[in-house]
C-alpha cells in the first residue's frame, strides 16, 4: 500500500511513492543516492543521520518517509554551491576543513547540518550553546573542540562575510618546508559535502543482500541446522553453510581459530558465531530467510572471565586448552629487589571491555568479475590480510581476489579483522553477483573483537627516597572466544606493565585466556591503556606512601637515554618523557600551585576539585622481531602531479596527509599536486597493518624513500641529458633547475620519457629489525612517550564525576602535520575519558546487554573538557624526520590522571573501571 | 523489514480515533516515535498492521492559555515546550524537563503526549506533569474525557489508554503569584541516556514573600501547599502523598526538611536496577534531589 508524497531536498522538489514503513534516511540514500546522509546507529543515539526538516535537525534514521509530506529538506549534499564551476564551500564546510575537525569524516554530515541550524538560530553562538545543540551528535574521532572551534569561526565568518580563517596551530620545531607544518587533509573537501563514499554509499547492478545467522548462545556444540524452510523463501538467492566452504574453514590474523561458519557437531564458542549466511535480492528478504533457519545446540558451560578459563577443572575451548600465551617478562631478580626495598605495595585492578564504536558499522561488499577474479570492498585495517584470509577461505590464489579499501568511518583497532569479507564473497561466488553485507550497529557490537577485560595485579618495591626497586606483575587477559590479535595485545600490555620506568628488577607473567565472550583484539593502546591504569595508580598510592609528590616520583623513575627497559633494550635516542613531566607539571602549577589538595568549590562545598597526573610510554611499530615493512610506489604524471600508492590504510587518523607531506617534501613541489592513493591490494604495494601507531613510520618513511629514490632517478636522467654534474641540479619552488633552465615536473616527466625512462619508483621499506621478548635486545625500533594531568570535580553528595582540564604532553618525535596532531590528541584524550568513564560493554554468562549503541555510551561533547596539547619532539633517528607513533600514546594516560584525581579530591581509589559514581557515593556517605 | 503495512496522517482527532479502532489489524498512535519506531525495530514491540501519526493534527500542536488554564497539545514538539514563554512562565518543572530529554534532534520530534503514553515511571516530561497537577484529555470511541494524569498509569510501560484512544492534550493550573515549580534529576555516565532518579516539586508559599532570605532553608516562612514526583519511585510515576500532606502549611525549616525525608524515605519503594542504581543509592540521591529541586522551587515561588 504505497503512498505517493510531495517534498523538497535541496530546493529540489520531488514526488514519490514510498512504502509505509520507509524511513527518510532510506528514501535519501537508496533512492535518491544523496549518500552523504550517514546511518551510524538507527537508534536516534548518534546523530550521524541528521538532516534538517523544515530547517529543524532531525535524526532522518527514525522519521517515518510518509512524513516527509509537504516538508523542505536540507541534507548536506545542499550546503555548497558552484560558482563559475568552481565548488563554493558554506562557511561551516570551509571552517571545518580549515580546522582540522575532519578526521574519519563519517559524522561529519551530522555536525555540520546540527551546527547549520544552530547558527541560523543563535549567529553568535557560544560554548555552551555549542554544546547543547550538539549533545548528542557524536564523534567517535572526538575533535570535539576543533569542532567547536570551527563552528565559532564559521559562524563569525557569516556574520561579518570575511573568509574563514585558519587557525594558528604552532609549526613543528623541526619544521622543513612542508614537513611540520599544518596541511588539511587531501580527502576533506569531500567529506564536509557529502561526496566522500564509504562502503555501503557503494552499489552495483544485480547488488544482493547478505544476513547471518548468528549463533546467539556463547557456549555450545550445533546439533541441527535446517535450512529448507529458509530456501523455500521467494527472493533467496542462496544459503550457505559450513559445508560450503570452498577452502580453509578457519580465518584468523595470527592463529587460523576462528571458523567461517560453525558447522554441525562443532563448537559455538561465542554468541557472534556465523552459522549460516543469506544472499536474497532484498535486505528485508535476506533477514527473514535468517529467521526461518533452524538451529539447535547442545549448550556447555559458559566461561564468563580469564581468570575462571584458567582453572584447570574449566572446559576447553580450543584443542590447545584455553591458554592462549604465557607471556612472560624477566629482568634482574625479584628476591634482589623486593629485599632491599624499603616499603612494599600491591593492590589488584580490573579493566572493563570496550568497544571501539567507531561510527560507521562494518560493511563489506564482494563483486566477481567475468574473469574470474573477485573484488572485496571493505574499509579494512588491513587490506592484504584480508586478501590472504579470502582466497584461503574460496581456496583459491592469492592474486584472484582484489581489495578495494574504502574509506573507514573510524577503525580504532576494531577493523583488522575479518567480519564480512569471506561471507559477501562466497556468496557472491555462488551466486555470481554482487553481494552487499553491512552490519547494523546490533551485529557490529555482537560480532567484533574488542579492548581485552583484564585484571592486573601490581606489585611494586621502592626504597625510601622513591626509587623503585622492584616492579612484579601478573596480568589475565580475557581474548574470549578466538585469538585475533590476543596474544600480541596481551604482549604490549604486559611488557608496558611495570610503566615508563627504569626499574631494575622486573618480572611480568601474563594469561591470555580464551573464554566465551566476544573476541577481544587490537584497540588504540593496544593493552596499554589496561596496564597503565593499574601501575599508574599505584605510582600514586606509592607517592603517597613514601610521602613525595607524585610528580616528583615519576620524573625521579622516568626512563631517560640510556636507560634499559623492561625487556632488555638500550633506549638509545628520542626519549622525552622527563620533558613531557615537566612540561605537564609547569603548566598545571601555574593553574593551580597545589594541584593535589582537594579544593571545595566556594559556595558548593559539595564539589570538590583536584588534580591528577599520569606518564605512559607506548612502543611505535610492530616490534617483537616481526618484519615490519611498508612499501610505497611513487609516480610522475605527465601532467606534472605525483601519485604515490600503498596499501596502509587511512581510517581517519591522517596518513594520506603524511604520505603527500613526505613526496611534497623531497620533491620541493606544493602538497596538492601529489595525490595519495591507498588500500587497494591490485593497485598499491603492500603496506602492512595499519596497527601498533606505525603507519607514520613505515608508510612515512616508505613514501619519504620512495621520493628520494624517484628525485634521484630524475637528478640522473637530466644530468645526462644536460651533461651537468648532479649536483649542479636542484628542486626548487615546484621545479627542476639545470643549468639555468627551470624544468616544471611535467617537462621532466616528458624528458623522462623520452629518454626512454618511467618516472616512477616503488621503495620497499623495511623498519630496523626488532627481537623477540625474551632475547634481551630491541624489543621495538622507537617508543612514543607522555604526561598528562586531569582535572576533576567530584560531587560528594552524588558521586558524580566531571573532568575539567586535560594537560597532554605528547613526545612524538616529530610533529609532522600538526593540524592532524591536534586532532589526534583530541580524539586520544576523549577516548581516554571514555574509558574511564563512560564506556562500559557488558557481558553476563557470554551473552551481550550492551548490544545498542543506546547502552554502550561513548563521550559527547558534553564531556568535553578543555584540552591543552603540548607537543615535546625527541626525533628519532630513523622515523621519517624524526617522528614516531602518535594514533595510541595520546590516549594512554588519561584514564589513570582521572582517577589519580578522583583520589586526590575524595580520596577514593579507584580500582576497576569505568568509574563507578555510585560507590564514590556511598563510600563517603559511609565516611 | 514490513514491520507495519499502513501508514496514516489524519488531520483530525476523530479521524485518528477512527483509523485506530477500524483498522484491518493491530494498530498504534505515535507520535515523535523516538520510542516506539525504536521498540518496533529491535523487535520489543511485536509488529502492527497500522500507524496513525498524530502529529499533523492541528488541534494538538497547539500550547496556549485557554480557560484559565495552560493547555499543551499532545503532539508539541518537546522542544518546542522548551523554548515556550508560556511553559517557561506557568510550567517551570516542565520546561526544565523538556530540556534534558535527548539532544536537539530527538526533543525536535518526540512530543509530550509520547512521553506521558508510554507510561514509564521515571520519564523525565510525566515526572514534571505529576507535580504541576495535569489533566489529560483524551479522546476515543466513546468520545472525550478529562483524566487525572496518575489515573493513566497502570504499571511500567502500561498505560490505561484502550484501543482507540488518543491524548489530545494536557491541562495544567496556571501558577499565580507565591507559586512555582522545578524539576532536576541525577543522570549516570555509563549505559542508557535515562535519568537514574529524578524529581519534581510544585509549591505555594505562604506568608511575607517579599524578604531576601540567605541560605538554602530559611526559618520562618511557610510552605502552604506543595506537590513531589518522584521517578522512579514505584512501577508508576510516583506522588509523594504524605510526604506532601507533612509538609503542606508548615515552614520551610531544615527540621521540616529532615522530618520530610524520612516520611519520603518511608512511603517510596525504590528499586534496584541492574547496572544503573541500586535502591539503596536512590535512597540516597533523592535527599540531595529533593534539597536541590525544592529550594529551586522555594526560591522562583517568592
Ligand atoms: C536518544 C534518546 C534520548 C532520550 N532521552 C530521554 C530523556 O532524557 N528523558 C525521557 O523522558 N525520555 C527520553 N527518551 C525517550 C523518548 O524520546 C521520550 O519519551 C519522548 O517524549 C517520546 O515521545 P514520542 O512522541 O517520540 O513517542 P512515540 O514513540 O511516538 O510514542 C510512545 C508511546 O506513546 C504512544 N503515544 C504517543 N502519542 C500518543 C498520544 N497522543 N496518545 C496516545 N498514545 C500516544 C505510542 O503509541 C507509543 O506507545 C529518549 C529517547 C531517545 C531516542
Ligand atoms: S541517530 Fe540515526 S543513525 Fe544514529
Ligand atoms: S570524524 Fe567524527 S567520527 Fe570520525
Amino acid at each position: 500500500m504505497d503512498t505517493t508524497i510531495t517534498f523538497t531536498v535541496n530546493g529540489k522538489s520531488h514526488n514519490l511513492a514510498i512504502s509505509p514503513d520507509e524511513t527518510l534516511a532510506d528514501l535519501l540514500r537508496k533512492r535518491l543516492k544523496l549518500t552523504g546522509t550517514k546511518i551510524g546507529c538507527e537508534e536516534a543515539e548518534c546523530g550521524v543521520c541528521t538532516v534538517l526538516v523544515d530547517g529543524e535537525p532531525t535524526m532522518s534514521c527514525v522519521y517515518p518517509a510518509a512524513r516527509a509530506d509537504g516538508k523542505d529538506i536540507l541534507t548536506i549534499e545542499g550546503l555548497a554551491n558552484t560558482r563559475d564551476g568552481q565548488l563554493v564551500l558554506h562557511p561551516l564546510q570551509d571552517a571545518f576543513v580549515k580546522h582540522g575537525a575532519v578526521q574519519c569524516g563519517f559524522c561529519i554530515p551530522g555536525q555540520i547540518m546540527t551546527s547549520y541550524a544552530l547558527i541560523k538560530r543563535h549567529p553568535e553562538p557560544t560554548s555552551d550553546d555549542i554544546r547543547h545543540a550538539l549533545k548528542d551528535t557524536l564523534c567517535r574521532c572526538a575533535g570535539y573542540p576543533t569542532i567547536e572551534n570551527s563552528i565559532i569561526e564559521a559562524a563569525r565568518a557569516l556574520r561579518t562575510g570575511e573568509p574563514v580563517r585558519v587557525p594558528s596551530i604552532p609549526d613543528s620545531v623541526n619544521a622543513r618546508s612542508v614537513i611540520g607544518k599544518s596541511q588539511v587533509r587531501p580527502d576533506s573537501v569531500e567529506k564536509v559535502t557529502g561526496a566522500a563514499i564509504y562502503t555501503d554509499d557503494l552499489t552495483f547492478p544485480g547488488m544482493l543482500f547478505a544476513s547471518v545467522r548468528r549463533a546467539g548462545i556463547p557456549h555450545g556444540i550445533l546439533t541441527k541446522l535446517d535450512i529448507t524452510k529458509a530456501k523455500a523463501l521467494p527472493g533467496v538467492a542462496a544459503i550457505l553453510t559450513s559445508e560450503d566452504i570452498p577452502g580453509e574453514h578457519n580465518h584468523g590474523l595470527v592463529i587460523y581459530d576462528w571458523p567461517v561458519l560453525v558447522g554441525i557437531g562443532e563448537r559455538v564458542r561465542y554468541v557472534g558465531d556465523a552459522i549460516a549466511i543469506v544472499a536474497a535480492e532484498s535486505q528485508e528478504i535476506a533477514e527473514q530467510a535468517v529467521a526461518l533457519i533452524e538451529t539447535e545446540f547442545e549448550k556447555q558451560t559458559v566461561i564468563k572471565n580469564a581468570v575462571q578459563a584458567y582453572q584447570p577443572d574449566a572446559p576447553k575451548l580450543h584443542a590447545n586448552g584455553n591458554l592462549l600465551k604465557h607471556i612472560k617478562v624477566r629482568k634482574g631478580s625479584m628476591e634482589t629487589g623486593f629485599a632491599s626495598a624499603d616499603v612494599v605495595l600491591e593492590h589488584t585492578f580490573q579493566t572493563q571491555i570496550t568497544d571501539h564504536a567507531f561510527l560507521e558499522p562494518e560493511c563489506s561488499l564482494a563483486v566477481p568479475l567475468e574473469d574470474g577474479r573477485m573484488e572485496v570492498y571493505v574499509g579494512s585495517q588491513i587490506p592484504y590480510q584480508d586478501r590472504t584470509q579470502v582466497a584461503r577461505a574460496l581456496g583459491w590464489p592469492e592474486e584472484r581476489v582484489r581489495i578495494v579499501g574504502q574509506l573507514m568511518g573510524g577503525g580504532f583497532g576494531g577493523k583488522e579483522d575479518i567480519m564480512g569479507q569471506i561471507h559477501s564473497a562466497m556468496l557472491a561466488n555462488v551466486t555470481g553477483r554482487p553481494v552487499k553485507l553491512l552490519f547494523d550497529r546490533h551485529e557490529s557490537l555482537l560480532v567484533h573483537p574488542k579492548r581485552h577485560a583484564t585484571q592486573i595485579r601490581v606489585k611494586l618495591g621502592a626504597k625510601k627516597d622513591g626509587r623503585i626497586i622492584a616492579a612484579e606483575t601478573e596480568l589475565y587477559g580475557d581474548t574470549g572466544a578466538y585469538a585475533s590479535l590476543g596474544e600480541k595485545v596481551m604482549t604490549r600490555a604486559t611488557t608496558h606493565s611495570a610503566g615508563p620506568y627504569d626499574i631494575e628488577h622486573v618480572r611480568a607473567d601474563c594469561y591470555a585466556m580464551y573464554t566465551n565472550n566476544p573476541p577481544a583484539g587490537a584497540f588504540r593502546g593496544f593493552g596499554v591503556t589496561q596496564s597503565a591504569f593499574a601501575v599508574e595508580s599505584m605510582m600514586d598510592t606509592l607517592a603517597q606512601t613514601l610521602g613525595l609528590d607524585p610528580v616528583e616520583l615519576r620524573r625521579m623513575n622516568a626512563l631517560h637515554v640510556g636507560s634499559v627497559t623492561n625487556t632488555g633494550q638500550l633506549l638509545r635516542d628520542s626519549v622525552g618523557l622527563v620533558e613531557c613531566i615537566d612540561k605537564v607539571d609547569s603548566a598545571m602549577r601555574k593553574l593551580n600551585p597545589e594541584p593535589f589538595k582537594p579544593q571545595p568549590v566556594p559556595g558548593s562545598e559539595h564539589l570538590v576539585r583536584a588534580w591528577g597526573f599520569a606518564s605512559a610510554y607506548k612502543n611505535t611499530g610492530l616490534g617483537g622481531g616481526a618484519p615490519d615493512t611498508s612499501g610505497a610506489d611513487l609516480e610522475l604524471y605527465d601532467d606534472g602531479t605525483f601519485e604515490v600508492r600503498s596499501s596502509a590504510a587511512e581510517l581517519g587518523q591522517g596518513l594520506v596527509t603524511v604520505m603527500r607531506m613526505a613526496v611534497a617534501e623531497e620533491m620541493s613541489a606544493a602538497p596538492e599536486i601529489v595525490r595519495v592513493l591507498v588500500m587497494d591490494t591490485d593497485l598499491t604495494p603492500n603496506g602492512g597493518p595499519t596497527t601498533a601507531s606505525r603507519q607514520t613510520y613505515v608508510t612515512g618513511n616508505a613514501s619519504r624513500l620512495a621520493a628520494v629514490t624517484l628525485r634521484q632517478a630524475i637528478t640522473s636522467a637530466l644530468s645526462e641529458k644536460y651533461d651537468v654534474a648532479p649536483e649542479k641540479i636542484c628542486f626548487e619552488g615546484g621545479q627542476v633547475h639545470v643549468n639555468g633552465h627551470s624544468l616544471t615536473f611535467a617537462d621532466v616527466a616528458r624528458e623522462m620519457k623520452a629518454m626512454g625512462q618511467n618516472p616512477r619508483a616503488l621503495y620497499e621499506y623495511e623498519a630496523p629489525k626488532t627481537q623477540p621478548l625474551g632475547t634481551g635486545g630491541d624489543m621495538h625500533f622507537a617508543f612514543s612517550f607522555a604526561a598528562q594531568a586531569a582535572e576533576v570535580e567530584v560531587n560528594t553528595l552524588t558521586g558524580e564525576v566531571r573532568v575539567l582540564r586535560i594537560l597532554a604532553a605528547n613526545d612524538v618525535g616529530t610533529a609532522i602535520n600538526p593540524l592532524a596532531l591536534q586532532g589526534q590528541v583530541e580524539g586520544g584524550v576523549m577516548m581516554g575519558l571514555g574509558n574511564c568513564l563512560t564506556e562500559n560493554f557488558i557481558v553476563e554468562d557470554g551473552y551481550v546487554v550492551t548490544d545498542r549503541l543506546a547502552r554502550y555510551r561513548i563521550p559527547s561533547i558534553a564531556h568535553t573538557p578543555e584540552i591543552t596539547s603540548i607537543i615535546v619532539e625527541h626525533p628519532t633517528a630513523e622515523g621519517p624526520y624524526g617522528a614516531k607513533g602518535v594514533g595510541e600514546i595520546v590516549s594512554i594516560p588519561t584514564t589513570p590522571a582521572i582517577t589519580n584525581a578522583i583520589y586526590n579530591a575524595v580520596n577514593i581509589r579507584v580500582d576497576s573501571l569505568p568509574v563507578d559514581q555510585e560507590k564514590i557515593a556511598m563510600e563517603l556517605a559511609s565516611r | 523489514m514490513n514491520l507495519w503495512q499502513q501508514y496514516i496522517r489524519p488531520e483530525t482527532v476523530a479521524d485518528a480515533v477512527t483509523a485506530l479502532t477500524s483498522a484491518p489489524g493491530p494498530a498504534l498512535p505515535i507520535g515523535g516515535g523516538t520510542d516506539i519506531m525504536l521498540d518496533l525495530h529491535q523487535g520489543r514491540h511485536s509488529p502492527v498492521h497500522t500507524i496513525v501519526d498524530l502529529t499533523g493534527i492541528p488541534e494538538m500542536k497547539i500550547l496556549e492559555i485557554r480557560d484559565g488554564r495552560l493547555f499543551i497539545g499532545a503532539g508539541v514538539a518537546i522542544s518546542h515546550i522548551a523554548l515556550h514563554p508560556l511553559a517557561a512562565l506557568y510550567a517551570r518543572a516542565l520546561t526544565e524537563a523538556c530540556d534534558l530529554i535527548g539532544g536537539p534532534q530527538v526533543r525536535n520530534v518526540a512530543t509530550l503526549g509520547g512521553n506521558v503514553a508510554h507510561a514509564l515511571p521515571a520519564a523525565d516530561g510525566t515526572i514534571s506533569l505529576m507535580c504541576l497537577d495535569a489533566e489529560a484529555e483524551v479522546a476515543g470511541v466513546a468520545g472525550r474525557r478529562r483524566m487525572p494524569l496518575p489515573e493513566l498509569f497502570l504499571g511500567p510501560g502500561k498505560s490505561a489508554l484502550k484501543l482507540g484512544d488518543v491524548i489530545v492534550g494536557f491541562y495544567l493550573p496556571l501558577a499565580k503569584p507565591g507559586e512555582a515549580s522545578a524539576f532536576k534529576r541525577i543522570m549516570r555516565p555509563q549505559g542508557v541516556a535515562l535519568p537514574i532518579i529524578n524529581l519534581s516539586v510544585w509549591l505555594s508559599r505562604s506568608g511575607d514573600t517579599s524578604s531576601p532570605h540567605p541560605g538554602p532553608l530559611p526559618q520562618g516562612e511557610g510552605i502552604k501547599q506543595i506537590r513531589i514526583a518522584v521517578g522512579p519511585g514505584g512501577s508508576v510515576p510516583f506522588r509523594a502523598r504524605n510526604t506532601e500532606a507533612f509538609l503542606a502549611a508548615k515552614a520551610y525549616s531544615p527540621e521540616n526538611f529532615t522530618a520530610a525525608l524520612d516520611i519520603l524515605l518511608e512511603e517510596i519503594k525504590f528499586r534496584t536496577s541492574a547496572q544503573r542504581a541500586t535502591a539503596e543509592y536512590r535512597r540516597h540521591l533523592v535527599g540531595t534531589l529533593l534539597r536541590n529541586t525544592l529550594a529551586a522551587a522555594w526560591e522562583r515561588a517568592e
